[in-house]
């Protein structure tokens, strides 16, 4: 039995596979070991534990908002939008003001969930101007050119909207004021989680819902889907395929509006011109995790990404002896990236697109 | 080509609201009030008007060229007209600008727009209403943005011989003024003193100036040299090419010790670019593989010399510049390879970003604590020696100018054998279908690794010998956007191509050490020149001709080069 698979093996043995066994060997030994160590000398309590994974969550559900922007655009368009980060950053970038004018003014302590509503209108609304912007002058034009090309623009497009809005606002670090309404914790299995991490999952848990249902059971989302399988075929039948593209993009835009203000919510430093690159690319990491082109995979990897962020730096590598594992923190959600690339390119539900269409 | 026409209202309407949201674009993010400390022509004329006027410009060549089948009298009034509407934003921006920045900072009032919009300040109402109040400024402006959309329609009006020698009066004048520091360097103290004064021109200068452009514009001195070229006898053109060759490559050995020591440092980054550019070209440009992430080699190559010669603690190996060399090369062949190799399977997009994703990867990991007794962490490595040349110290950017140029030639030679061969073959076959590549009998995974080592190869080169150049290297230079500004390179210059490498890296990277004034914007333009040259020109500026005929495939069927298409012309 043993023999007969071995020499199936080497019937079609090839280097590269073989490489990649060992790389995946290699890969899980070095988890294994790294959680071993840290169960073993029971470095964090359980309750510390906890508090990392919901920390996680909320962070995830930021990703995941921003990666629906990602797994809704490639679904049409096949082309990943690399200056989604960016569009993150303009609402969020945008409302700091409105909301720092507000505490000032005292309108926020008057009425906090109003002035929240107003601030999410505000980042929404700016999101979604700047991502039609971008399909308008960067992508409608180059709709049939070669593979590359809308990509380097979509490059183009990130840097030259990263340095718009610096010289617009100013290179200046801002934050958002601190709302008393959502500050406190709650007791989860023993451990204190702050109100707003739970507030902040729970919307984006709504949001996600309201998405799922506009795309499985209205018209136009079903338009969504006709055209994600075939816009030839869609065309014929009817859809306007411009207004459809249209549509998600400013979805996509609308959600990664709301995604700034959450994050600004419980992590309300370091809004500032470059903000939007690195949960950019994490959230794409998060919907290739997930099967990209897959809005429930986009979630799920969102959150997943989250967690796996918060806590496997203290799960594996302090395991493993290195020191200042948080500082690592970035360079593991990449790390993961490439694993689960060599893993299951296809994501948790997503069809094998990183080997065949693209 | 529409088959309705667009009413003429409409077009004067459009283009002259193009051209006024660029104009308040340029307000808004501060380029106009920044550039306008750079005075370019006496004390009235500033790069911050230029980048004003752009807007204005604009607009009359939209609308000139839309109109262009009409009388002459009807599109230079269209534009006119258009040009009135472009100081419409410009008008609206100033008067927020009075509400919600000026009226408030008077009152002491808690909203004031200016906290938000950094630009929106006093000094630039000034600049727009040239400083005359409000009363006769407005009306200025828009008579100047009127008569400026008219100078924007009279480029794409009159004759040919006009037209050439109306750009080239006010191109010369312009770069003249904006390269005030370079002329003087290049061409002492004398000529500038009678060009310039304070770095501006000086207003008789400049029309000077003005009229020889002009004239030798006017009549088109540059005769075309390509159609010459052809009507010399091949015997003689090989000739003609080894003399040219060797005029070259003498112009090539002086040059440092005639532009002085602060271009020579511009010189020696350009010339570094073009290395990098070289060993991207190959992943990119014939393998067709985007790799996001180049920088992680250029740092391997960095650290590589800088821990093998640096005479400071972390010094390994104690070797100098030359014996170092060969090991960064190596290394960054290695380090091709283990990069190369997990993402051999993986395509167009998924590549790019997983490779964004190395780079970053490497960085992080450079800055860490983990690593730092080995390479610095973020104190970096300090005290790397520079190379000597038989007791030679080659510690001026000349000396090692000569070091780089070397390197280039390597890179470039490298380049133009591999083209040519087999493997270069295979990396084109690659590029336009990995399929069919695959299918006649061409091994994918050995070809895609190739690429990946070559071009880390000359990535690392690069980076140690700019290691040796800087004496301390600090992880945070590592970042990303060495990888992005050695990708605008090759695309701005053209994929493939060695020529385009070079005018690519004397555009993006010789232009901003230029001019210093522009780092600010140096990022936005990079982004802006990315987006405008894949929309207009994909190719870029110097195409190799298989990848020209391959992006305009089926746009025409008869392929005559089209030179400079202009923006919006296909449509």
């Amino acid at each position: 039995m043993l023999k007969r698979s071995l020499d199936r093996y080497l019937e079609r043995f090839s280097w590269v596979t073989f490489f990649l066994d060992v790389f995946r060997i290699a890969a899980i030994i070095i988890i294994v070991l790294g959680v071993y160590n840290t169960v073993i000398e029971a470095r964090y309590t359980s309750a510390q534990w906890v508090t990392l994974i919901f920390a996680g969550l909320a962070q995830g559900s930021i990703y995941a908002l921003i990666a629906l922007g990602y797994t809704l655009v490639y679904g049409i368009l096949l082309m990943i939008n690399f200056a989604h980060g960016e569009v993150y950053m303009a609402g969020a970038f945008t409302a700091v003001f409105l909301a720092n004018y507000q505490a000032n003014s005292g309108f926020l302590a008057r009425s906090p969930f109003l002035a929240i509503l107003s601030w999410l209108a505000l980042a929404t609304l700016v999101s979604t101007g700047i991502a039609l912007l971008l399909e308008r002058v960067a992508y409608r034009p180059l709709r049939n050119a070669p593979r590359l090309v809308p990509l380097i623009t979509a490059i183009g497009a990130s840097f030259a909207l990263q340095y718009t809005f610096r010289g617009m606002y100013g290179t200046e670090f801002r934050s958002y004021p601190t709302v008393p309404a959502l500050q406190g914790t709650v007791s989860v299995f023993g451990s204190q989680v702050p109100i707003v991490q739970l507030i902040v999952i729970f919307a984006a848990i709504v949001l996600m819902v309201i998405l799922y249902f506009y795309v499985e059971r209205t018209k136009r989302g079903t338009a969504m889907r006709s055209v994600s399988e075939d816009h030839d075929v869609s065309r014929l039948m009817g859809i306007d395929i411009n207004k459809i593209i249209v549509t998600t993009f400013a979805l996509g835009g609308a959600l990664a509006g709301a995604a700034g203000i959450f994050n600004g919510l419980f992590r309300p430093q370091g809004v500032f011109f470059f903000m939007g690159f690195f949960p950019g690319l994490k959230a794409f990491t998060a919907a290739v995790l997930g099967g990209i082109g897959n809005v429930r995979g986009a979630f799920i990897g969102g959150l997943l990404l989250g967690v796996i962020e918060s806590v496997f730096p203290n799960l594996i590598l302090e395991g493993l002896g290195i020191p200042a594992a948080n500082q690592l923190r970035d360079a593991f959600g990449f790390t993961m990236l490439v694993i689960i690339l060599i893993f299951r390119p296809q994501g948790i539900f997503g069809e094998r697109l990183a080997e065949k269409k693209a | 080509m529409d088959e309705k026409r667009t009413p003429t209202w409409q077009i004067i309407l459009r283009s002259g609201l193009l051209g006024g949201v660029i104009a308040t674009y340029m307000c808004v993010i501060g380029i106009v009030e920044t550039f306008s400390e750079r005075l370019l022509i006496g004390s009235f004329f500033s790069l911050g008007e230029v980048m004003l006027v752009f807007g204005m410009v604009i607009t009359g060549v939209l609308a000139a060229r839309e109109l262009k089948g009409k009388k002459n009298y009807v599109s230079l009034g269209g534009s006119l007209l258009s040009g009135l509407i472009t100081s419409l934003p410009l008008i609206i921006l100033i008067i927020i600008t009075l509400l919600f920045v000026l009226r408030p900072a008077v009152q002491g009032a808690a909203f004031n727009l200016r906290d938000m919009f950094v630009n929106l300040s006093p000094e630039l109402v000034e600049i727009l209403t040239f400083g005359q109040g409000l009363f006769p400024g407005i009306p200025l402006l828009i008579l100047f943005s009127a008569l400026m959309a008219a100078l924007g329609a009279t480029f794409v009006l009159p004759s040919r011989r006009w037209r050439m020698g109306l750009i080239s009066g006010i191109a010369w004048t312009l770069v003249i003024g904006i390269f005030s520091d370079t002329v003087q360097q290049i061409f002492g103290r004398d000529i500038a003193s009678f060009l310039f004064l304070n770095k501006a021109l000086t207003p008789q200068a400049a029309v000077i100036v003005f009229v020889i452009a002009f004239v030798v514009g006017f009549f088109s001195v540059h005769t075309r040299v390509q159609s010459r070229w052809q009507t010399i006898p091949p015997s003689q053109q090989s000739r003609a090419r080894v003399i040219l060759l060797l005029v070259a490559l003498g112009f090539l050995l002086v040059i440092p010790w005639v532009i002085g020591l602060f271009l020579s440092q511009a010189l020696f980054m350009v010339v570094l670019f073009v290395v990098i550019g070289l060993g991207l070209n190959i992943v990119v440009g014939y393998a067709g593989l985007l790799d996001l992430g180049y920088v992680a080699f250029f740092a391997f190559g960095a650290y590589t010399m800088g821990i093998l010669t640096t005479t400071g603690a972390l010094g390994r190996g104690g070797l100098n510049f030359w014996t170092a060399i060969p090991f960064c090369i190596l290394l960054g062949v290695v380090w091709g390879l283990i990069l190369g190799f997990p993402v051999l399977r993986l395509r167009g997009d998924y590549l790019a970003i997983v490779t964004l994703g190395f780079g970053e990867i490497i960085r992080i990991l450079a800055l860490s604590d983990w690593l730092a007794p080995f390479e610095g962490g973020a104190q970096g490595v300090l005290h790397i020696p520079y190379p000597s040349f038989f007791g030679f110290t080659m510690n001026s950017p000349q000396s090692m100018y000569y070091v780089v140029v070397a390197g280039a030639f390597l890179a470039a030679f490298v380049t133009i054998r591999l083209r040519e061969s087999r493997l270069g073959r295979q990396w084109m076959a690659m590029r336009e279908d990995e399929d069919v590549a695959e299918a006649m009998g061409i091994n994918l995974v050995q070809t895609k690794l190739m690429a990946f080592a070559i071009g880390a190869s000359f990535g690392a080169l690069a980076g140690g010998v700019w290691a040796a150049r800087l004496g301390n290297i600090f992880p945070h230079s590592f970042n990303l956007l060495i990888s992005i500004l050695a990708l605008a390179v090759i695309i701005i210059g053209g994929m493939g191509s060695i020529p385009g490498v070079i005018i690519g890296a004397f555009v993006l990277v010789g232009l901003p050490e230029l001019l210093r004034e522009f780092t600010e914007y140096r990022l936005l333009m990079y982004g802006i020149l990315l987006i405008v040259m894949m929309l207009v020109r994909p190719e870029g500026l110097l195409p190799e001709a298989t990848r020209r005929r391959e992006l305009h495939a089926g746009e025409e069927e008869n392929i005559e080069p089209v030179p400079q298409t202009p923006i919006g012309s296909d449509r």
